[in-house]
């Protein structure tokens, strides 16, 4: 297992899964707190859309994935905002039409497209490098955005009709959140696809929701949380190949680990504060 | 005589057809303590929004010391009606009242061990000093809508809107309320907002009764009249002196 560590393809998959683990702690605490995660679901299935039209086209497809995911957050924010739709529906509709466009320009596209299936579930094994440059440079402006804007995506986040009272340009504010939560939601397309990414972005942000009551302390329970999840499902997944003879795309994996870590850390906090304030966690 | 801190000159404002203000005209003083009274639907809420920009009105002038409406961040402090929360939201007492230093602090910077004192000294102020890394959303309805008044004083602002302020809290922690914003209204101009004739009182200097329309100018006394004009019902007004008492009659018991 040491030696395995100084093949460069693994080290490449553990660069790229820890690093996308950064951004998805960070942004899936706010998508949590904000209780936004259909958005985000929408977002990260709308960016199928870009997909295919890279396949069609012939331009990287997570280029696509990436101005889809943001045009998504941005027709969402702007009809829910302006024109008065109801989120939920409109969440919908951006969620299904980014997947109908996704196949039909799959479908446009000459001959087969054969890893289409590693957007849709995942696929971290062949990943590029370039891949590992892009996802560092997103967690550089996560990382920034929260450090210079974190009181102001708070604020919005916690009362908007306040922070708008206060100054605070909330409607940008809010447009930047959900540009960075598309691009988290699209880098974490490669860990665990389309389909999955919404479970990454949220359940290691749910399970520090357990343990923490405040925004900043999320965030630094979910990401090392994520990163357990992305490595255990990894794990899973080459040892399942090397001992069973099993082909088990790590993927669905990750989400299969996720989901049991949030159940065994509700009951241990249930067993933890039972007879105490439902909330608190101060000592 | 300085310049009124807020001034609305036939403010009307509708809603899918329906008319929520019509031709309100009011000025807040400096030194004022006003309350506004009205039934629900009455469009009190819709005042104080006008007033802090956050709703254009359809027609009429807004002036917010000296300038537009939505201008004055920071020196106008709003304490919402609690309900609205969402008290699953991940946030400790003292990030809360951190808000209200949003403006003082301003974009790109974050905030500093002054505007930290300045949080506590707010908290201080409305006896919730222990509780400042307490979760929001294991308070009382009481401590929770004190922590908002001290979100609000910590925007150190010269005018003071406050939306049913005294909805959600028992007597005893009514009382103490009632007590803190008589201090406060010695130095800023108070607004206040209540369907509760009862819990005005005896104690704010003026009231005015808000339904749809603004009745009666904001006066020291409060007369049968407006309140009857507001209401829509027979209302008996009770003075003793100080305090006064007000006591509406209805045909029968309950809503009128």
């Amino acid at each position: 297992m040491i030696e395995a560590l100084e093949l460069p393809f693994l080290q490449r998959v553990l660069a790229a899964g820890l690093l996308a683990s950064v951004a998805c702690g960070i942004v899936g605490s706010y998508v949590v707190a904000k209780r936004i995660s259909t958005l985000a679901g929408g977002v990260s299935h709308a960016a199928f859309g870009g997909v295919g039209l890279g396949y069609w086209l012939g331009f990287p497809p997570m280029l696509g994935a990436a101005a889809f995911g943001l045009l998504a957050s941005w027709v969402i924010c702007v009809a829910w905002r302006r024109m008065g739709s109801a989120l939920d529906t409109m969440t919908s509709m951006v969620w299904a039409v980014g997947m109908a466009l996704g196949i039909i320009f799959v479908s446009l596209a000459p001959g087969y497209a054969p890893d289409l299936m590693s957007f849709l579930f995942g696929n971290l094994l062949f990943v590029p490098w370039e891949y590992v440059r892009l996802v560092a440079a997103l967690d550089v402006a996560v990382l920034a955005t929260v450090l210079l804007l974190g009181k102001e995506l708070q604020a919005v986040a916690f009362d908007e009709e306040f922070a708008q009272v206060a100054g605070v340009p909330v409607e940008r504010t809010f447009l930047l959140l959900l540009s960075i939560s598309a691009l988290t939601v699209v880098a974490l397309i490669r860990v665990v696809g389309v389909v999955l990414a919404i479970a990454l972005l949220t359940i290691p942000a749910m399970i520090a929701r357990h343990w923490s009551d405040s925004l900043r302390g999320m965030m630094l329970i979910a990401v090392p949380v994520c990163a357990a999840c992305v490595l255990s499902g990894l794990t899973g997944s080459w040892l399942l190949a090397d001992l069973a003879s099993l082909s088990v795309p790590p993927g669905p994996l990750v989400v299969v680990v996720a989901v049991l870590a949030w159940t065994v850390s509700g009951a241990l906090r249930r067993r933890r504060f039972a007879g105490h304030a439902p909330v608190s966690s101060a000592a | 005589m300085s310049e009124p801190v807020i001034a609305l000159e036939g403010v009307s404002l509708a809603r899918r057809g329906a008319a929520v203000l019509e031709g309100v005209s009011l000025t807040v003083a400096h030194d004022d303590y006003l309350a506004i009274l009205g039934p629900n639907g009455g469009g009190k809420t819709t005042l104080l929004q006008v007033m802090l920009g956050l709703v254009r009105p359809d027609r009429g002038l807004v002036r917010v010391l000296g300038g537009p409406a939505g201008r004055a961040h920071g020196q106008i402090g709003y304490v919402p009606q609690d309900v609205r929360f969402d008290l699953d939201f991940p946030i400790r007492v003292l990030d809360v009242v951190l808000m209200g230093r949003l403006a003082a602090r301003g974009l790109l910077r974050p905030f500093r061990a002054a505007d930290r004192a300045a949080a506590r000294a707010a908290l201080a102020r409305v006896e919730m000093a222990e509780l400042a890394e307490r979760p929001v959303g294991a308070l009382s309805g009481g401590q929770r809508q004190r922590v908002l008044i001290a979100r609000a004083l910590a925007m150190e602002p010269r005018v003071l809107l406050l939306d049913e302020p005294m909805a959600s809290l028992d007597e005893r922690i009514g009382r103490n309320l009632w007590e803190l914003l008589g201090e406060l209204a010695r130095h800023m101009a108070v607004v206040l907002v209540s369907h509760d004739i009862g819990a005005i009182s005896h104690h704010v200097r003026s009231v005015a009764c808000l339904n749809v329309r603004l009745h009666g100018h904001p006066s020291r006394q409060l007369s049968a009249e407006a309140l009857e004009a507001a209401y829509g019902c027979s209302v008996e007004l009770l003075l003793h002196g100080h305090p006064h008492r007000v006591l509406p009659t209805h045909g029968e018991e309950g809503d009128a």
